[in-house]
């Protein structure tokens, strides 16, 4: 229960942010920034917590979007068993991509190839197939009320997304405080040693790969409520499976608030850089991607664990005949 | 005598060309310490990979407690009760001694409450009681033998495969790690270790296989395949033997 | 759809554009070989050498065919600095971190370009474009049948450099055996930037090829290194006669799923064959087992 105690502060105090900021375009970067988050958290799991990195996350975003914007408009569906069969079919493609590529023993550069393809993939082909409007794009419709999963204040938005991203947060706290995060994090540490302690580190792999499949599928299902419309390249373009590695690792991989951090951080430079700049297409990216260098470079256990580097350093320096010889080696 | 606890039936290894295990036989007694011995390249890690499902056998079968387990997954052998440690000890990096040994006792503990109690037992009959909260990374050499050791025994195997524990190891350490490999004996579990530091294997092991390119050469107790003249050629080369002889009959 | 007339230059066609990207490819293999990680700045550095090819023509009139004697030297030195002064020092030597860090040069080199150049679609007109050798029984391309050649020109002068040279023993050196390699001394953060500079080299000789053919946009380069991603993989990650002959199988499966199935669908074929190469036969045709 302790555990829980910072997520429920902290979406708490995130939860009363609208009933003092009234600006919509305020309101605006946070709904996105959230959103981001939760995609990121679903990269988390899989990449920070299990160690397999994808770099195709697009995949599960773009089919969380796709499927619930298409079960609207092709078969009047309502949009929240829609936003349910969203997070499913990610779930249930995180299954089958997981199944796939870990059961033939990918790891490392190949898996972040296969997941690579994987995005493409299902890109080109929502780019062609009719029902998904091929290259103009699927709108949904326009129908303001809560049934239709449609709000007329921003706010009613940032607490729905909200409340996902709060959810996905303590479903990283359970898997880190459970035998199924203790096990993920000795598959990302070692997988042979897991497996000698009686780990089935493919089966491991996989239900994690369905868990982050779910939650990226959940943020893409929100983007398409959000913003009414999906196409190939903002559904399952690489912007979004960069962003979804992106947030965690500057905000730092395995740990649970590592992907809330680093979407605002990272949302925060590239509005920064608007400010400076104007709205010119890419300067984002190229703050994004040199960041990304500069994290990997400098704090790679991001600004989480950057905060821990401080700390240890200051321990050092502090400490009683200057560092030892073995805390002088990590860190 | 009983049913040996594992069986290693004329198994085959070979990679492309290389015969790196050939036909090679060999078996565990219940509750015994048996040995592993032969010079460098003798396909002994190789033997451990196949017995603990990292490798499939190219022909012949491994059995244990009466059932054929050849080429099933460490995992699933692990639910068995067989577990291994590695050559190159590498904990779980940035979790703590108490946290990697917490990986194998969730094998059998679902719970981390219990889990945790169970990892901390283990912890305390390998010695490492006091640096249970420690990062794992700041272990010397020898405690990380331990925690090795430690994580192995969290899944509380009935067979211990022990890859050069004892590797690395200054004499003294060596002295030290010995009782709690008796120890274990103890406690009805079956060992089998790879080992190069023959005092050890002297002290511990109550049976000893030898093998040499692949082969097994040799098998008896401690004493005798120390003073066997094919083990003494397969460590120190043709003719050794008979020169040996000759320099101690003058 | 199934006569000869059409099959046969079909084929052709696929092969000469399987030489081109047997080009990248190379690039591809030879850093996977001896770095082992996988270039995910390729197709950035692609697109670059595409924009340098296309404004050393449009500023300075130099022919691609020209320009490649000073774009590929500059592309080898971008390389070079590249690994040596960022990639190889913010990966720490953890491959997890190389294939972020790869990445992130991608992003940033891919929005760079994005940024000045803006997302236009340029190309330009050399007065052999389009025209054809006559080999008998079809007609070629002659860019085509000067990138094949090429390819051919530059896979023999790297076994050249590969088997000849100090450098190149020191590359296969640390390839095989990186540690062994320290311990003779080799240096072997100067081979890594070596072997990347030489990868950056083949792409943008590869560029030059192109371009006469070919569009020039900052995302281009995408589309072609997720190929050279197939053919690196099916041809065997580190084999150099794997990524021609890869490359080659892949330019004739692309030619022909192009011709049955469309355009934008023979891309999926090539995505499809990546993905069941990987997970059936991940050491591909030629590779090392993994």
């Amino acid at each position: 229960m302790k555990g829980f105690i910072p997520i429920i502060v902290v979406i708490a105090v995130l939860a009363a942010v609208p009933l003092i900021v009234q600006s919509n375009a305020t309101l605006n970067f946070l709904v996105v920034a959230l959103m981001i988050a939760l995609a990121g958290q679903g990269w988390n799991i899989l990449g920070g917590y299990a160690g397999q990195y994808s770099f195709g996350h697009a995949a599960f975003f773009g089919t969380g979007a796709y499927v619930t914007a298409i079960l609207q408009m092709h078969y009047g569906v309502n949009a929240w068993f829609g936003f349910g069969a969203g997070i499913l079919c990610g779930a249930a493609l995180g299954g089958v991509i997981g199944a796939l590529t870990f059961r033939s023993g990918l790891r490392g550069s190949y898996f972040a190839l296969v997941t690579l393809a994987f995005a493409e993939v299902l890109r080109i082909i929502a780019s062609v197939a009719p029902i998904t409007g091929a290259g103009v794009g699927t709108l949904i419709k326009l129908d303001l009320g809560a049934r239709a999963f449609q709000f007329q204040s921003r706010a009613a938005f940032y607490w729905v997304i909200l409340a996902l991203l709060g959810l996905s947060l303590v479903i990283a706290r359970l898997i880190e405080q459970s035998r199924f995060g203790a096990w993920l994090i000795a598959v990302r540490e070692n997988e042979d040693a897991a497996k000698t302690l009686g780990v089935d580190a493919s089966s491991v792999k996989t239900a994690a790969m369905v868990i982050s499949g779910s939650m990226t599928a959940a943020a893409g299902c929100f983007y398409a409520q959000y913003f009414l419309f999906v196409d190939s390249g903002i559904a399952y373009g690489t912007w979004i499976s960069i962003e979804a590695l992106l947030t965690p690792i500057i905000g730092g991989v395995g740990t649970v608030f590592g992907p809330l951090l680093g979407a605002l951080a990272v949302r925060l430079l590239g509005e920064g850089a608007k400010l400076v700049t104007g709205d010119v297409p890419g300067l984002d990216l190229i703050l994004y991607g040199g960041v990304l260098v500069l994290v990997i470079w400098f704090t790679p256990r991001g600004l989480i664990g950057g905060c821990g580097q401080i700390r240890q350093w200051l321990m050092r320096r502090n400490a009683p005949g200057g560092p030892s010889v073995i805390e002088a080696g990590h860190g | 005598m009983a049913d040996p606890l594992l069986v290693v039936d004329r198994v085959t290894r070979r990679f492309g060309g290389l015969l790196a295990v050939n036909a090679a036989s060999l078996t565990a007694q219940e509750g015994r310490i048996t040995a592993l011995i032969g010079p460098n390249g003798a396909g002994k890690t190789t033997l451990f990979s196949i017995i603990s499902g990292f490798i499939k056998p190219s022909d012949g079968v491994v059995r244990y407690a009466g059932n054929v387990i050849t080429g099933e997954p460490p995992h699933r052998l692990a639910r068995r009760g067989i577990a291994r440690t590695f050559q190159i000890v590498q904990p779980f990096a940035g979790l703590t001694v108490r946290e990697n040994i917490l990986v194998g006792a969730h094998l059998h503990h679902r719970s981390r409450t219990a889990a945790l109690a169970a990892a901390d037992d283990v912890g305390r009959t390998v010695g490492l009681n006091d640096q249970l909260d420690r990062p794992a990374d700041t272990l010397t050499v020898a405690g990380r033998k331990r925690l090795e050791l430690a994580r192995a025994l969290a899944i509380e195997p009935k067979l211990l495969l022990l890859d050069e524990v004892l590797a690395g190891l200054n004499p003294s350490e060596v002295r030290d790690i010995v009782p709690v490999i008796h120890g274990l004996r103890g406690r009805g579990i079956t060992i089998m270790m790879i080992e190069h530091v023959m005092q050890a294997v002297m002290s511990l092991a109550e049976h000893v296989f030898v093998l040499a390119e692949g082969q097994v050469i040799a098998e008896g107790a401690p004493a005798q395949v120390a003073a066997n003249p094919v083990v003494i050629e397969a460590y120190l080369g043709h003719g050794a033997a008979a020169k040996l002889k000759a320099a101690h009959g003058r | 759809m199934l006569s000869p007339v059409i099959l046969i230059p079909a084929i052709l066609n696929g092969l000469l554009m399987g030489a081109v990207y047997a080009l990248v490819a190379l690039g591809l293999t030879l850093i996977y070989g001896v770095l082992h990680i996988i270039n995910f700045a390729h197709g950035a550095l692609l697109s670059a050498a595409l924009f340098a090819a296309f404004f050393a023509f449009r500023l300075f009139g130099l022919d691609p065919y020209a320009a490649v004697f000073l774009i590929a030297p500059l592309f080898y030195a971008l390389g070079y600095a590249l690994q040596r002064f960022v990639i190889g020092p913010a990966s720490h030597g953890d491959d997890r971190n190389m294939l972020l860090v790869t990445l992130g040069i991608a992003v940033v080199i891919e929005n760079m370009l994005l940024f000045a150049f803006r997302a236009d679609t340029r190309t330009i007109d050399v007065p052999y474009a389009f025209e054809t050798i006559n080999f008998g029984f079809t007609f070629l391309a002659v860019p085509r049948v000067v990138g094949f050649a090429a390819v051919f020109a530059v896979a023999l002068a790297l076994w050249l450099i590969m088997t000849f040279t100090d450098t190149g023993r020191a590359i296969r050196a640390v390839a095989k055996e990186r540690f062994g390699a320290q311990l003779v001394g080799i240096d072997v953060a100067h081979v890594y930037a070596v072997t990347f500079g030489l990868g950056s080299a083949c792409v943008a000789i590869a560029a030059c090829l192109l371009i006469p053919t070919y569009y020039v946009n900052p995302t281009v380069g995408n589309a072609f290194v997720l190929i050279a991603f197939t053919i690196v993989v099916l041809g065997g990650m580190g084999s150099v006669p794997g990524a021609v002959i890869g490359a080659l199988l892949i330019g004739v499966v692309e030619s022909l799923s192009g011709l049955f199935l469309g355009e934008s669908l023979g891309q999926i074929g090539i995505f499809i064959i990546f993905i069941v190469v990987l997970l059936v036969r991940p050491s591909g045709l030629f590779g090392a087992r993994a």
